[in-house]
């Protein structure tokens, strides 16, 4: 059970929290001039990196916020991305 | 009795009468089955699964391998250690051959749970932990001490008795199981701690040696029989020999010989014995455990020991298995021929034994130590300084009776056979020998496993390291870890403001998300058919009412309202005229139908739309996540108002009629108050906003009140004769015009032009969620399954695959009787253009268009 720190909740248990993949994965400004290989990779592949991972999570048992942590995939160890409140 | 009429401290003023295999006993509070069986003279305990042969008690903790019973009374439980249960009376118990059965009858007891918070949670609570504990307390954080027995706790700690720590996780949040008393309501608690700080101070398991014959009844690790002695003064046999590799068993052999226990030697596999008073055979090995049944003599070299006991010690493995979990890694210890903790990336330290730091004044010590380390404070960490001798196995030329984990019967021959077979990993001969695999997850033979096999390869068993330790540390039951969450409290249940009146009038319900919906409702001797056939004739040629309250129902406000629901929804709302309801729905951006429903828009900047009812969290998640991470300058805020609204359908040609009167002050005729539109009026005196929308095709209303008013509200549209109907006969009519149910028809693989919906696609619109999958290879394809009608000879079963030329090509998914029809029919994803299709039964059905029923939709104005 992770301690996941909700920037405006502070530190609450995960099973409050859905997940929300990847961060930084932003919705193309124009789709229509994506071919289909690149819409593809936007619907479909994400990073799994072992080691730090910017990832998204929601507070829906909460606060209901999105917010990014960075999370070490190795270790579970959460840094809180205050920038992104 | 084997009784010693001092030690120990059970209570034995009392007495406690217990059965075990078929025979009364008596034992006092205070012991456990065990000890109470040894009390008893009982030495045979079980069978063991492979074999068959007689097993006996040989720990006294967690850790025992061998004495796991079926307690039958007060309620069955299998595969106990006898070690691990409390005696008390009325405890009904047997003996078991490897397996246990479950209850066949449902429990009686509650098993409750607990979340604790504390800076310091200290795991165990012998020397070193009690020594953490107190010191941790000083400071006057919170400190939190579990143990398995119920030990003096410290000034300002709280105890959590008979408490087994079984699962540490990620941010030092830990689970515990408290056995709770037979005699009260709850069986077992769950402990959900979370702790700032973790000390361990686990203690070690003493470890056995792998020699002929090492599994008799009466072959007892020699701290056990110091255990059953000194705590519940026990004496469990009459002479034993002492087989060792280190000099705790010594203290062992001499308090038990104070006892009374006449101890025939001390077998030391080291050259040079520790100094005492008792004949010791030094630098030489118990070769064989001799006896029928159970042991009555041992074999050193060429002498033969007239023993009933044999106590063994091979040394003791610190109890890692927490760290392990904890993410921890473990090292092979040379000096101490054991795992030791080495570093963890959670806030832990370990204490004491469980680090290879033996012996009372050194424990406490670092104890202490650890506590200070808990609280911040520097403690550098000494390394133990302990040696222990390592032996593992005693030399012989057959190996089959040499056993090495007595739960799983696996012996030193199985280890040889594995490694003979090529297996080098530790992983792999566990796997393939099921050495520590067992309900004891080889607590006393993990580490005898490797080091057998490291010797068999001639390597170290640092060189093999160790299998994963993963949780629980001990068996946990279904039962303690579901606490109150299961049945009724099992899930939230939903029940609209009308939900009284459909159970008082015969409803069966039907469960749809944590909603309860009638289903429909039987009069008297009508089946499930006959009934949602009367439903639908009333609802299709006079009037008929359901309960539409559970439909999601979201919110829409803000200037930027209309510019997001252009984003959400495939086609345009923007253009929706106030006063007026568009249909719509939604696609994920693999441009799949993910839900619909409809848009009402109430005023410029102000919508209400409806979802699914299994689907309203998750649309308002979806919406809220679009908000909040890719639009966060649209101006818009949503609101789940599902609850606020209860929602009355009226259907069928005379709605109009019921609701004129109803509504005296509302114009109802269809040019003042066409479909698709919405009106607010008083409906039976109650303040209404009634919507011309229809999911029959006929002439229907929805009418939404405030949901106090629910039951108002349908009490007077059932006064005016109106026929109730549940979710089978809507089912049905929605069928029979070929308006599909996300999730019933679709299954997050069909797209709108899939479901014949392409007139709801904007083509005016340069982007919404969803709309660059169309054009997708994959999604563009033409032979797509798409939604078809089926005219079948016979009712078919909704999932059923369909046929054609011998080849699956799609499956059925709503299949009903109409009424309307006079015949069964179905809905159907189906690829590629057919006449006729069959089922897997040979049953053949007519290919149509998925609308059945009055195509041309006359019959929606009335």
């Amino acid at each position: 059970m992770l301690l996941i720190p909700c920037p405006w909740c502070g530190p609450r248990d995960e099973a409050e929290f859905h997940y929300g993949g990847q961060a930084h994965v932003a919705y193309p400004a124009d789709p229509a001039a994506l071919s289909d290989e690149e819409w593809g990779r936007y619907l479909f592949f994400r990073d799994n990196p072992a080691g730090p991972f910017a990832e998204r999570w929601s507070h829906s048992a909460g606060c209901r916020r999105w917010f990014n942590v960075v999370r070490d995939t190795s270790t579970n160890r959460i840094v809180p991305q205050e920038a992104n409140r | 009795m084997n009784r010693h009429p001092k030690l120990g401290s059970v209570d034995r003023g009392r007495v406690v009468r217990f059965v075990f295999d078929g025979r009364e006993y008596t034992g006092h509070p205070g012991d456990t089955l065990a000890s109470a069986l040894l009390a008893n003279g009982v030495r045979r305990v079980g069978t063991s699964v492979t074999h068959g042969r007689p097993r006996g008690i040989f720990a006294a903790g967690a850790e025992e391998p061998n004495a796991v019973v079926q307690i039958e009374e007060p309620f069955p439980e299998p595969m106990v250690p006898a070690t691990m249960v409390e005696l008390y009376d009325g405890l009904v118990a047997s003996g078991l051959a490897g397996r246990g059965r479950l209850a066949d009858r449902p429990d009686p007891a509650r098993y409750d749970g607990m979340y604790a918070h504390c800076e310091v949670l200290v795991v165990g609570g012998g020397p070193a932990g009690l020594a953490a504990a107190e010191e941790a307390a000083r400071s006057g954080v919170r400190v939190i001490l579990a143990d398995e027995r119920t030990p003096a706790a410290p000034p300002g700690v709280r105890l959590l008795p008979r408490t087994t720590v079984i699962g540490y996780y990620d941010d030092n949040y830990l689970i515990a199981v408290e056995r709770r008393s037979e005699a009260g309501t709850a069986r077992e608690r769950l402990w959900r701690i979370r702790a700032g700080h973790v000390v361990l101070a686990t203690g070690a398991h003493e470890r056995s040696i792998a020699f002929a014959g090492n599994d008799l009844p009466g072959v007892m690790l020699a701290g056990a029989a110091r255990t059953y002695l000194t705590r519940y003064g026990v004496l469990p046999g009459r002479r034993a020999v002492v087989f060792t590799t280190n000099d705790s068993a010594y203290l062992a052999a001499e308090d038990l010989a104070r006892a009374g226990v006449e101890i025939a030697a001390i077998v030391d596999v080291r050259p040079t014995p520790a100094p005492t008073d008792i004949e010791v055979i030094s630098g030489n090995f118990v070769t064989e455990a001799r006896g029928d049944g159970e042991v009555s003599s041992v074999l050193v070299g060429s002498r033969e020991l007239e023993a009933d006991l044999l106590l063994v010690s091979g040394g003791w493995n610190p109890v890692v298995h927490l760290f392990g979990q904890s993410g921890g890694t473990l090292r092979y210890d040379d000096d101490l021929a054991a795992l030791v903790p080495g570093e963890s990336p959670q806030a832990v330290t370990v204490a004491g034994a469980a680090r290879g730091v033996f012996g009372h004044a050194d424990c406490v010590q670092d104890g202490i130590r650890a506590a200070r380390a808990a609280l911040g404070q520097t403690a550098p960490e000494p390394p133990p300084t302990s040696r222990q001798h390592a032996c593992w196995l005693v030399p012989a030329t057959d190996y089959t009776r040499h056993f090495v984990d007595l739960q799983r019967d696996v012996t030193v021959a199985d280890i040889h056979r594995a490694t003979g077979a090529g297996l080098r990993s530790v992983e792999h001969v566990k796997r393939y020998t099921t050495a520590g695999t067992a309900h004891d997850q080889g607590k006393t033979s993990g580490l005898l496993t490797t080091a057998v096999m490291a010797r068999t390869l001639g390597v170290s068993p640092a060189d093999l390291g160790s299998t994963t330790f993963r949780a629980p540390y001990t068996p946990v039951s279904f039962a303690a870890l579901a606490g109150r969450d299961r049945g009724d409290l099992h899930d939230p249940v939903r029940v609209t403001a009308l939900h009284d009146w459909h159970a008082a009038h015969g409803a069966l319900f039907e469960n749809v998300g944590q909603w309860k919906r009638p289903w429909y409702y039987p009069g008297d001797g009508e089946d499930m058919d006959t009934a949602v056939l009367r439903e639908c004739r009333a609802a299709r040629e006079g009037v008929a009412a359901m309960d539409a309250s559970t439909l999601g129902k979201i919110d829409i406000r803000g200037p930027d309202a209309a510019e997001f629901l252009d984003r959400l929804y495939t086609n345009l709302m923007s253009t929706l005229k106030v006063g007026s309801i568009r249909y719509g729905v939604l696609c994920r951006l693999d441009g799949m139908v993910f839900d619909d429903g409809t848009a009402i828009r109430l005023a410029e900047d102000h919508y209400l739309v409806t979802t699914t009812t299994g689907n309203a969290a998750a649309v308002l998640d979806w919406m809220e996540e679009w908000l909040q991470t890719e639009w966060p300058d649209l101006r818009v805020h949503c609101t789940s108002v599902t609850e606020q609204w209860a929602t009355v359908a009226l259907v069928g040609p005379g709605s109009r009629a019921v609701l004129a009167e109803l509504a005296p002050d509302l114009a109802v005729d269809s040019a003042s108050f066409p479909f698709m539109t919405w009106r607010e009026a008083d409906v039976a005196g109650i303040p209404a906003r009634i919507c011309r929308i229809s999911f029959s095709g006929e002439l229907a209303y929805e009418i939404n009140v405030s949901w106090w008013y629910g039951l108002a509200l349908w009490e007077a549209v059932m006064s005016r004769d109106v026929t109730p109907y549940g979710t089978e006969t809507m089912h049905v009519l929605r069928a029979e015009k070929g308006y599909p149910i996300i999730g019933q028809d679709t299954d997050g693989t069909v797209t709108p032009h899939d479901l014949g919906l392409s007139w709801l696609v904007s083509k005016k619109k340069a982007d919404f969620l969803g709309k660059r999958s169309f054009t997708r290879q994959d999604t563009a394809r033409s032979d797509r399954k798409r939604l078809v009608g089926l005219l079948p000879a016979t009712r078919l079963r909704e999932g059923s695959a369909l046929l054609a030329d011998g080849r699956m090509v799609g499956h059925v998914t709503s299949s009903y009787l109409s009424a309307a029809l006079g015949r069964p029919f179905a809905l159907a994803l189906v690829a590629g253009e057919h006449t006729t299709l069959t089922t897997l039964d040979g049953t053949p059905a007519e290919v149509t268009s998925p609308v059945f029923y009055d195509p041309e939709g006359r019959r929606r104005d009335g």
